[in-house]
Parts: C-alpha cells; structure tokens; sequence
C-alpha cells in the first residue's frame, strides 16, 4: 500500500492556485505589483477572496477542449448544410456585422484587459480567476471569428472587421469603451468589465443576440451561445464576487467602487444602444422589444441585485431611472441615425415597412407614434418620390460616450440634449448629465479622446471627401453600405430563394 | 476633479487634446442645430474660416444642408431666433463668425417660429 492520499477537492483546489503564491524577496512586493494601489483601494486581505467554482487550470483545459469540439461540429455540419440559406432572411446578416464589427473585437480587448489585471493584483485567487477569464475571451473572439467566418463567404460587410473596429466612425464607440476601461487602474476595470458589464448588462448584451439568432435560424451562432454560456457565468460570478470583495475589505472603498458602479452603469447603458437597435429594428424575426428586455433584465434582475448589495451601502447607479426612460428611445433615435447614415457604415439599412412601424406601436405605446412613426412615415414619403433622404453633414458627436449628439433631454423628447464643460481653455460637448459627470470627474482622460469627426476634419482619414474616408475604412462603396434594397447580398438571397422554388417545381 | 492615475503629477503634461484649434489648419469646427427638426438626428458639425460672414453661414452652410426638410423652403431667415453658446442673441449677418462670438466648437442653435417638424406643436 502506497502512503500517498488522494487530496480533497477544495484542498487540491487551493493546492494548485494560492499554493502559486509567494512573498518575494529580490524585490519588495509593491514593486512588483505596482497598479495595485494608486485607486485608493484598501485590501487588508487577499485570501478572503473566495472563487466559488474552484476551477484549476487542468480542469479548464479539459472542459473547454470538450465544449469546442461540440461547437465545431455543429458549425461544420451549418457549412455542409448550407446553413446560410435557412435564415429568416438576409436583413439578419447585419445583425451579424454589427456583432464581428463591435462586439468580437471587444472580447479581444477584454482577453488583453483582464490579462494586464491578473497580472497586477497581488492575490493568488483573484490572479487565478482573471487569468481563466481572460483565456475565456480570447476563445471566444476566436469562436466568433470562426462561426461567422462561414457568413464572410456570402455576404459583404464582414471581411474587414479589425480594420474597421479601429477606424470607422460608430465603432469607436464600442472601442473606446474598452479603451477606457483598460487604461483605468486594475481595480476600476474590474468594476468596469467584470460587475457592470459582465454582471449586471451581460444579459442585455449576449440574451438579444443569442435569441435573435435562434429566432433567426443562425445555428452556428446560438451554438457559439451555448458554448460561452458556462463561460459566462463563471465571469459573473466574478464580477459580484469582485464588488462583494472590494466592499468587505474596507468602508473606505465605498465611495470609490460606487463612482465606478455608476460610471460604468451609464458608459454600458449607451454602449447597449446599439443592442437595442438591433432589437427593434434589425431582426427579421423578433424576440422582444428593447424595452421589455430593459424592464426584465435591468429593472428587475438589476433591482433586486442592488437590494441585495444595499447592506454594503452601494446604491443604484446614479443614472438607473434616466436611462430606464431612455429605454422608450434609444432604438429609434440610433436606428434613425443609421438609416440617414447608411452611405457610412458597412451595413445595410432598411425603412421599417407598415407591419414592422405596427409592431413598434405596439411594443412603444407612449413614445412611438407620438415621436417616431411620423419620421418614418416623412422619410417613407420621401423615398417614394425619389428622394431618400441622407445626411450630407457630419455631426456632433458627445466626447465621452463618442456617439453622435443624438439623445433628447430628460422628459422632453423633442429637444437634443447639451451639456458642456470648458476645460484648458477648450469646449467640450457631451450628451448627458451621466456623461458629463464621467469627463468631469477625469477631464485630463477624456480630453485626449480620438473623435472620428474632429479626425476627419483634420485630414487624418484618409481625405476630405466621404469617399476618401469610406476608402480609408476599407469600406466598399454600393456593396458594403447602403440600403439593402438593391444590395448585392440581396441580389444573392433572391437568387438562393429563386433556386430553391426551382427546385421544388 | 482630477484625473486617477499612477504618475498623477506628470499625467498633465504628457497629455493633451487631440482637437485644439490649431490643428484644423485654420479652420474653427462649427455645429450647428436646427430645433424641433430631428429628422436631422443630431447637431451637424462644420470646419469653416473664422472671417466668414454669419450671413454666409446661413446661405452656403445651414440652408444647403437643411434643405431636404419639407419645412426648409418656408423658413423666414429674418425671423429665425438664435442661441449662440448658450446665450439668445440676435446675430449680426454681416460680420464674421469670430465677430458674433462663433469660435471653436461653438454650438449655433436655431428656431424657426411657425415650423416645428413632423413632430411639433
């Protein structure tokens, strides 16, 4: 009989992740550890932390290996089947466009960000629990990339994500988001990605996309769904442990995590806008409107979350009810934003036809006929004449959130909302109070930010013209934008469908 | 309020704006908003020479880019009312912008009585 005894779960658990631990000696630990202090956070002990799934890393190897072979059999069995042809219809692949274009690239940016912060926070468990996640969004930007890969052999728009994630003018909405977050101090980008966008908007941003995909007939990406789905609660379980955490350490943090919660709350609200458009606007088939999504996901599942972290003193984030009164709008406002721009992003639009504007009454009782359906009925009248309307200007856009200037006052929704601040002698324009407060709080952050108008007004982008500036986002003109009446992924569908009622006859 | 970062005393100066003035090569970026139209969905923005008349801003700029609203053709420049960088004003056409108080990033907003949009009242 050997001596050696098998160790218990938990035992090999803290065996193989804080046994990696160490108090080094060459060098004082605040120097190797140096971002872990300068936010104010106070942590007097780092082995309180608890990781409630004790997964090690041989574990997860193993697991994932498991879940990708699934994931890549169900997608090489879409591309055998020709999968692309049995979805609602080819409007559904923007849906996808805008997905690659803002969302994939995103999972990149969280990979590299929870990377830098596993390496800077000075516990083993907390290390250990960042390094996994950040493994888990480096999958999932692959597992992305390949399941709509098979999406790029048919249809425009989807070939130049990275390039166009960097420059084009929407897109740096999503990237400087990220950007901020990962240029923040470890601590404010756990708060930032893993509690206020992991935790308490992930199901505003992952459930509509996954769902619309089913609705949708899309199996390679529901199937990309399921797969991250573990994933994903193993990252929300991080976020509320990483608040919980902070909060228990020290009353100190109080005031800090809060500022975060509620700059991260309203900097992943007007993120969401462009989830919600989707919704509304982008589904051939719909799941729900963008509103009931915000009553279920956030009104409630948010409310009864902050209840729950009231006895910490943490609050609501400060701009819970705006942006709860915003959800009556915002899929209008930036759908609309997209149809007067569509020459400039690589996706197609389309004019809402009458059973869609009758859904959106219905969905919008109190804002939509009032507000919204006579601009569409105007535009409507105006294609008929021949005179679809674009946009010939470029816009203002808000310095924080960067989307352009396009949300209303509180309680008036006629009226543009403008805040400024003048800074160093500058103006500087925003379209909140939520993100005022933001630039407010850290003018010296946000003053350098790369605004996609003042940079083509400066002649960084390529030339002065829109074509200049399409050529420099690698964006093809009459292909990649534009209606998608007339479109040559539309032209392809009606040849697919053509051939399929050939077949049948 | 300033900003939380690991070098907090040299962050200042190994930073800046990347929309000074200076860099639109003699230009002074404009918005301008026309009220109770959000057919246009926001403020639209304008790189313009800060000599050009306020006059010439009407006619060569705003009315141009305004013009595919139904309303655009009924609206009575004389009688428009003004808010230039927050303040109701009464412009002046014939000098310049810089002259009327339009400097960088100034936001130029305009009502026009009697048109309200598809929306207004």
């Amino acid at each position: 009989m050997s001596g050696t005894k098998k160790l218990g779960l938990r035992q090999r658990y803290e065996h193989m992740t804080r046994g990696l631990d160490w108090e080094t000696t060459y060098q004082p630990m605040d120097k190797v550890f140096p971002y872990d202090q300068f936010e104010g956070i106070k942590i007097k002990d780092w082995s309180a932390w608890e990781d409630p799934f004790r997964l090690t890393m041989d574990a997860y190897w193993k697991f994932q290996a498991e879940k990708e072979r699934k994931l890549y059999a169900v997608l090489d069995s879409f591309a055998q089947n020709n999968g692309q042809t049995g979805i609602s219809d080819a409007r559904y692949a923007n849906v996808l466009k805008l997905f690659l274009t803002g969302v994939s690239p995103l999972e990149y940016a969280a990979h590299r960000g929870f990377a830098f912060t596993g390496r800077h926070l000075r516990g083993s468990g907390t290390r250990v629990a960042c390094q996994m996640q950040s493994i888990d969004e480096l999958r999932h930007v692959q597992t992305q990339i390949h399941t709509i890969s098979h999406f790029n052999k048919y249809f425009d728009g989807l070939s130049e994500f990275p390039h166009m994630h960097d420059r084009v003018w929407y897109l740096s909405v999503p990237k400087s988001f990220f950007d901020d977050a990962r240029t923040a101090g470890p601590f404010e980008f756990m708060i930032a990605v893993g509690f206020s966008f992991e935790y308490v908007l992930t199901n505003l941003l992952f459930v509509p996309f996954m769902s619309g995909a089913a609705y949708n007939g899309d199996m390679s990406t529901v199937t990309f769904g399921f797969s991250a789905q573990s994933d994903e609660s193993r990252h929300m379980t991080l976020g509320i442990e990483v608040i919980k955490f902070l909060l228990e350490q020290h009353p100190d943090n109080l005031p800090i995590v809060q500022k975060w919660v509620d700059k991260w709350f309203w900097r992943g609200h007007r993120l969401l806008g462009i989830v919600a458009m989707m919704m509304d606007y982008m589904l051939p088939k719909k799941v729900m409107s963008w509103k009931e999504a915000w009553d279920i996901y956030f009104t409630e599942a948010g409310g009864a979350l902050f209840q729950d972290l009231a006895r910490y003193g943490l609050k609501m984030p400060k701009g819970a009810e705006i942006a709860t009164a915003e959800a009556e709008h915002i899929s209008h406002q930036n759908w609309c934003t997209f149809y007067q721009y569509t020459h400039a992003a690589p996706f197609h639009t389309w004019m809402p036809d009458n059973e869609h504007l009758d859904w959106l009454s219905e969905k919008y009782p109190n804002t939509f006929d009032k507000y919204y359906r006579p601009r569409w009925e105007q535009w409507a009248k105006m294609d008929k004449e021949g005179k679809r309307f674009y946009n010939g200007a470029l816009v203002q856009l808000c310095q924080t959130c960067q989307i352009p200037m396009v949300y209303t006052e509180p309680g008036d929704p006629n009226t543009i909302c403008f805040r400024e601040t003048q800074h160093g002698g500058q103006r500087y324009h925003f379209c909140s109070d939520g993100c005022k407060d933001i630039f407010d709080n850290e003018p010296e952050k946000y003053i350098q930010a790369w605004m996609p108008v003042q940079q083509i007004f400066q002649g960084n982008c390529g030339g002065p013209t829109v074509p200049d500036v399409l050529n420099w986002y690698n964006l093809k003109f009459g292909v990649d934008n534009m209606d998608y009446a007339g479109s040559p992924d539309e032209a392809l569908w009606n040849e697919w469908h053509a051939d399929k009622v050939k077949a049948a006859s | 309020m300033s900003v939380v970062a690991l070098d907090n005393q040299d962050y200042a100066a190994k930073t800046g704006p990347r929309d000074t003035r200076a860099s639109y090569h003699g230009n002074i970026m404009v918005y301008v908003h026309w009220e109770e139209h959000l057919f246009f969905c926001a403020p639209l923005a304008f790189p313009l020479p800060p000599a050009m008349p306020f006059g010439a801003l009407v006619s060569e700029v705003i009315a141009p880019h305004y013009a595919p609203h139904p309303d655009a053709a009924h609206i009575d420049w004389s009688a428009a009312e003004w808010m230039i960088n927050n303040v109701k004003v009464k412009p002046d056409f014939n000098a310049s912008l810089e002259a009327n108080n339009i400097d960088h990033k100034s936001v130029v907003r305009f009502w026009t009585p009697g048109l309200h949009g598809e929306t207004g009242h």
